[in-house]
């Protein structure tokens, strides 16, 4: 009896080692990862990269300043895009969201957050670049806005639907006319949450690059407006990693410090906003 | 009672009834409601019109090869002769691979985190994992081509060679880029998104199932194995498809290491191909209709896959209780 007890006792241990080992293998990447980025990238960092325009193959120095305006206005675009229609269609599935059309709506947030994101570039590829019959940083804004937009509806409509129907409720007893209730009271009261979830979104596809392939594309010089082809960050890691340029990895790992800052900076404030706050996860 | 009954409507009105009633009728909540809806629509024209280009895109290829596309493994620009089987070899190798690695690993994570971690360590640890998702795709990209790939070639695949070479999984030159190195991003890449949706549904199990059989004498692993996985099976099934879904359709970290080569091997040394890698090389510079057509009906291809995949996904995952807000992370 105590025999058998021992060995279930044995069995226990060596189930919850496994789960803790489980744990820490599947953090050596990041730390691996970080590591890495930080020691390779962080001796290219300088004012130049900052500044200045890459320098063709062969010369040292120059800087990736148009890839980071690049990405600013991608995602910009995407801001302008993406978060409007979407926490106005999210108002539409918390407050209406119960009949069929609803439903629908649901269904396609829920579908099109599992499309892959190189499927949304052939998309906009078709939709934009097509019919522009060229590349351009608004085409990169529309992809990167169709990627946010099912997150923001979605978070939006969670968000909203914790908020205390006694204070719609108060506000209704002022008299205050149903939308106004919905706009100044729910919405408001929900904003910090909503705000995360957005920048959790924006913090995803700040790094996204499959879907700027063939709509924002790349540009080895400044871009003027919305409607040229423009460098970006994770397009500028990608060519410049596969480049057979030791020059050119330097520079990939020094963006990709940058982007990673970038990133996590957004993703780490999301998440203190609300830090003990309605609709905190 | 059958007073409160009564003003209910009127204490929460909806809108359907506010239209209804004379004053009610507020030309700001008509307006709201409208231009909510419209936006709301939105999503729904745009699915409907990326279903639409996907299809309208792919026709021409669909029309001249029909089925061979998918079982033809020529894929030759120069002639224009497209066949689609070495990249669908090369994505589902390569996503069944990475969810050999990820499910374990996922599993373990999250057992530790809702189960038997101490409480003041779930939060930060589920933090950390989190942060795996946030980490750009082109990033594990470039740390795929510098820091995993050399690793793979000088130590794992050698290791692997003198080993268990005498498979056939583990023969052929060691490059380090190729299939192992695809499966191993791709891996990592999944491991938060199976991780946390399986830790959401193992909270949502009841904690009575758990003290329940506790109380009886099981040690903790006995209570969750017994107790808690049975009752949340469906779940951690929908979670390991969500990641498949994932894994299918992730582009640029795969692309940087798998090799790029349309061939089909079983050796998991060997280069490979993904479908959304090919696209990925090729669309921009595809030359000719047919060729690009060819390349959009594997987008096709891809899109349908992983939208069916999601959907029977989010299925088995509501039925344990729970939806994870933007369960793909």
């Amino acid at each position: 009896m105590l025999d058998r007890y021992a060995r279930r006792r044995y069995v226990d241990v060596v189930v919850r080692a496994a789960c803790v080992i489980a744990t820490l293998i599947a953090l050596i990447p990041l730390i691996s990862v970080l590591y890495y980025v930080t020691r390779r990238g962080i001796g290219g960092i300088n004012l130049a990269f900052f500044t200045e325009l890459p320098k063709p193959v062969g010369e040292s120095g120059g800087g990736m300043a148009n890839a980071i305006q690049g990405t600013l206005k991608l995602v910009f675009l995407a801001c302008v895009f993406g978060i409007p229609p979407g926490v106005m269609a999210g108002v539409y599935l918390a407050e209406f969201g119960e009949s069929r059309f609803g439903k629908w709506v649901r269904f396609s947030a829920d579908v099109m957050s599992g499309v892959p994101s190189i499927t949304v570039g052939i998309f906009v590829y078709a939709l934009v670049v097509l019919h522009e019959k060229h590349f351009s940083a608004f085409a990169g804004g529309v992809a990167l806005a169709v990627l946010m937009l099912p997150t923001v509806t979605r978070t939006t409509e969670e968000l909203l639907k914790l908020v205390p129907e006694s204070l719609r409720e108060a506000a209704l007893g002022l008299g205050v006319p149903q939308w106004r209730a919905t706009l100044r009271v729910m919405l408001r009261t929900a904003a910090p949450g909503i705000a995360t979830g957005v920048m959790l979104a924006v913090a995803r596809v700040a790094g996204e690059t499959a879907p700027l392939l063939f709509t924002a594309f790349s540009n080895p010089f400044w871009s003027s407006g919305f409607d040229e082809p423009t460098a970006s960050l994770p397009m500028n890691i990608y060519n410049y990693a596969v480049s057979p340029y030791e020059e050119w990895h330097r520079q990939a790992w020094s963006a990709a410090l940058v982007l990673l800052l970038l990133v996590l900076l957004l993703n780490i404030s999301a998440r203190l906003l609300v830090r003990n706050r309605v609709g905190a996860r | 009672m059958s007073v409160s009954h009564d003003i209910s409507p009127l204490i929460r009105p909806r809108s359907k009834i506010l239209t209804r009633f004379g004053r009610e009728v507020n030309w700001g909540d008509f307006a709201f409601r409208r231009l909510t809806a419209l936006l709301a629509a939105l999503m729904i024209a745009a699915l409907l019109a990326m279903i639409a280009a996907m299809v309208h895109g792919s026709a021409e290829s669909l029309r001249t090869f029909g089925l061979g596309f998918v079982s033809s493994e020529i894929w030759n620009p120069v002639r224009d002769v497209y066949g689609a089987l070495p990249f669908i070899y090369g994505t589902i190798a390569s996503s069944v691979l990475a969810l050999c690695f990820a499910v374990p690993i996922s599993l373990g994570v999250a057992i530790f985190l809702s189960e038997l971690a101490p409480a003041w360590l779930r939060d930060p640890v589920g933090f950390l994992v989190e942060l795996l998702a946030a980490v750009p795709s082109v990033v594990y990209g470039l740390w795929g081509i510098f820091v995993l790939a050399p690793w793979l070639r000088d130590t794992v695949e050698p290791f692997l060679a003198s080993t268990l070479g005498f498979l056939p999984l583990f023969q052929g030159q060691q490059r380090g880029f190729g299939m192992l190195a695809g499966g191993i991003i791709l891996a990592i890449m999944i491991t938060p998104t199976i991780s946390s949706v399986s830790r959401e549904v193992l909270r949502a199990v009841p904690s009575a199932l758990r003290e329940g059989a506790l109380g009886l004498g099981a040690t903790p692993w006995e209570a969750v194995r017994v107790a808690v996985l049975p009752y949340a099976r469906s779940g951690l099934i929908g979670a390991t498809i969500l990641g498949l879904g994932r894994a299918l359709g992730e582009t640029m970290a795969i692309t940087m290491v798998i090799g790029n080569r349309s061939e089909i091997s079983v050796s998991l040394f060997a280069p490979s191909y993904t479908m959304a890698s090919v696209i990925a090389n090729e669309f921009s510079e595809a030359t000719g209709s047919l060729y690009l057509s060819a390349l959009a009906e594997i987008g096709l291809l891809l899109f349908v896959v992983t939208v069916l995949l999601n959907i029977v996904a989010r299925l088995l995952v509501w039925r344990v209780g729970t939806v994870p807000v933007g369960g793909r992370l």
